[in-house]
């Protein structure tokens, strides 16, 4: 993905809910994504899926899926990728499944979509997915509608339909937030699963560093719709350079870490219409200087950031103790 | 499932036993009307008051008063019209019902078969030329008004273009048992009349209903599904789509059986439920006025408990395993 940007026209103006976003995936990677609320990660995701249909939207960059260019292809040729070779996770199970229809049904339509198999088997093998994502007593359920499921239930059942075809790339919007940590963990075994087995890579966005330090190769940081900070997973983890990415490495407790207070980035998510024209989060960065009026480019290799900040001054703050774990 | 449609059932009957209590109260129990006369009909003998007031009970308490009347009008049947004594009620009803029913029916399914391709059409093919037109062609069904429309069409049929039509009947009705094709050609254009309107409705009120579920996100899963866009009309957001026609439905049949599809009975000279009603209502025919009421909310429970059935069929969100 290269440059990547989605704005939409608004009656108070125009939001930029992903500005020039670049990602790489490698086969077999797991890419993790980033950012607060609202800094546009399941848009960018959406438009990669030609998913976005606002017509007040404006998509822009390119987005190429196994040496083709998708970005902007219609319809009639984006469907064999959709859900056969790109599997897609949403982020808020209760509305995700159409409410009317089993969820064996609606998992079957999808396999029946992109493979000959006959109804029986289909459904043999919507069984076998519900219950290999730790759905009890799948053969009965299968027959279940989607408001007689929990919601992490119906997370489950969303994550065995983007499973069901082995899509070469998985991309899962906060696939794990509603359920628990034994769940969490099946889950994203399920997922490895699925890279070990089948050799797809998986784009994966989520608010916890935990599920990010597990799963990812590498990380994209965002903010307010631009990436801030992008490399692999140790190095951003371990050595961050973005003061918004110290800050959210500070917002997560870890084991065995006293946390007697957690550290909170202050500020709040500015409004989408008011992200200035320099550095986006200069307005809450602690260290915020004149120099940042001016947009930093992600500039480095392998591990890239956009900061003004020097070497220097970053290893003078950090080894105060501040920020950074 | 089925114990759910029972009870709904049950519930309908409870329906119609408070309905059929209120209507009476209302005509034979409110101060200053003189029940016995009501009933006798008009300029009756004091010896007839009398009997009258033997049979009804009316000196007798209210709830047995409400048991005899509901005896004499369902099942001795013998309640005789105020105004045209000696002609019982119930032969009335069920001699009109059954040209209501024809009309509502064939009127029914038109504006069903339009309405619901109407709104697929323009929903479909919304942002281009077509969806427009069709939302057009909905808001002018919706404010022609019957009687004109039913006026104008029968005058073009009937004199302008009398030779184009000469194989349309004059109004009036001739019943299904009769001839089934006479039937049909007679009922033709009241059947066009009465559903050019609803056809307009329907379509407006199930593109509204796909353009939003469009926007849902269990349609946006479907795509990501790489379902193609027909399909996610067709099966995902018409299906849901179609539980709020369908009880959209089960009203306006209720209520035009039960007698609202007056204005096309008149203009078409159809002899139905609207027609008795009105002219009862203008005669103060209070027997005849007291049937057609409670005829009218009989089908309006029975239509909305019919729909309530659907809907769990449709919805299974609705439905009550135990
Ligand atoms: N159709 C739209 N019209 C206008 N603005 C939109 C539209 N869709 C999304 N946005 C804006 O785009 C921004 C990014 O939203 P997005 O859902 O991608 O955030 P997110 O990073 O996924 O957040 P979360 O972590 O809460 O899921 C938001 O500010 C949102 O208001
Ligand atoms: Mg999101």
């Amino acid at each position: 993905m290269r440059d990547l940007s989605v704005s939409f026209a608004t009656r108070q103006g125009v939001v930029r809910a992903v500005d020039g976003l670049s990602l790489d995936v490698a086969a077999r990677e797991v890419v993790g994504i980033v950012g607060e609320s609202g800094s546009g990660k399941s848009v960018a995701m959406y438009s990669m899926l030609g998913l976005v249909r606002d017509a007040n939207a404006t998509i822009s960059g390119s987005v190429v899926f196994e040496g083709r260019e998708i970005l902007g292809l219609p319809d009639k040729e984006m469907q064999p990728l959709r859900g056969g070779q790109i599997g897609m996770i949403f982020q808020d199970p209760m509305t995700a499944l159409t409410p009317v229809f089993s969820v064996g049904w609606q998992i079957v339509e999808q396999i029946r979509q992109h493979t000959d198999m006959t109804k029986g088997q289909a459904k043999a093998r919507a069984i076998e997915l519900l219950a290999e994502v730790g759905i009890p007593d799948a053969r009965r359920r299968v027959d279940s509608f989607p408001h007689e499921f929990s919601g992490g239930m119906r997370q489950r059942v969303v994550i065995a339909m983007a499973l069901s075809c082995n899509p070469r790339l998985l991309i899962a919007d906060e696939p794990t937030t509603a359920l628990d940590v034994t769940t969490q963990a099946q889950i994203l075994e399920l997922m490895g699963r699925l890279r070990d087995t089948h050799g797809s890579s998986i784009v994966i966005i989520t608010h916890d560093m935990g599920v990010i330090a597990e799963m990812a190769d590498r990380v994209t940081v965002m903010y307010a719709g631009r990436p801030v900070e992008s490399g692999p997973e140790v190095d951003v983890v371990r050595a961050p350079r973005h003061p918004y990415t110290w800050g959210l490495l500070g917002a997560v407790p870890r084991l065995g870490e006293r946390s007697e207070r957690l550290a909170t980035i202050p500020g709040n998510v500015m409004s989408p219409l008011e992200v200035p024209e320099g550095c986006a989060f200069a307005p809450r960065c602690e260290y915020a200087m004149a120099q940042c009026a001016q947009r930093p480019a992600l500039t480095g290799t392998g591990h890239q950031h956009a900061c003004w900040l020097g070497e220097e001054q970053r290893v003078a703050i950090r080894s105060d103790g501040k920020g950074a774990p | 499932m089925f114990s759910f449609v029972l009870r709904r059932l049950a519930s309908a009957v409870l329906v119609m036993f408070s309905i059929s209590v209120m209507v009476f109260l209302i005509f034979f129990a409110t101060p200053g009307v003189n029940p016995a006369a009501r009933i006798a009909g008009r300029s009756a003998s004091p010896q007839v008051l009398a009997q009258v007031s033997a049979e009804f009970g009316l000196n007798r308490p209210l709830p047995v008063r409400y048991g005899l009347m509901m005896w004499h009008l369902f099942f001795k049947q013998d309640l005789t019209s105020y105004v045209n004594i000696g002609v019982k009620v119930i032969p009335q009803i069920t001699g009109a019902a059954p040209v209501t029913l024809s009309l509502v029916l064939g009127a029914a399914v038109i504006w069903l078969v339009v309405g619901v391709l109407g709104g697929l059409v323009a929903a479909a093919n919304r942002g281009r030329w077509i969806d427009p037109l069709i939302m057009f062609g909905g808001i002018a069904a919706v404010s022609i008004p019957v009687f004109w429309l039913g006026q104008v069409v029968g005058l073009l049929t009937q004199t302008k273009f009398h030779s184009v039509f000469r194989w349309l009947p004059g109004s009036g009705y001739v019943s299904f048992t009769q001839s089934p094709g006479q039937w049909a050609l007679h009922l033709l254009l009241p059947w066009l009349t009465l559903a050019t309107l609803y056809a307009g409705v329907y379509a407006r009120v199930l593109r509204a209903e796909l353009v939003n579920a469009m926007n849902e996100d269990y349609v946006r899963t479907a795509r990501a599904k790489g379902l193609s866009e027909r399909r996610i009309l067709m099966r995902h957001a018409l299906r849901c789509s179609l539980i709020s026609v369908v009880s959209l439905f089960g009203l306006d049949f209720g209520s035009l059986v039960g007698g609202a599809a007056l204005l096309t009975e008149v203009v078409f000279g159809l002899p139905g439920i609207g027609m008795l009603t009105d002219t009862s209502l203008q005669n103060l025919d209070l027997p005849v006025i007291m049937a057609c009421v409670m005829y009218g909310a009989f089908f309006i429970v029975a239509a909305s408990a019919v729909v309530d059935v659907l809907y769990a069929v449709l919805d299974p969100r609705v439905r009550v395993v135990k």
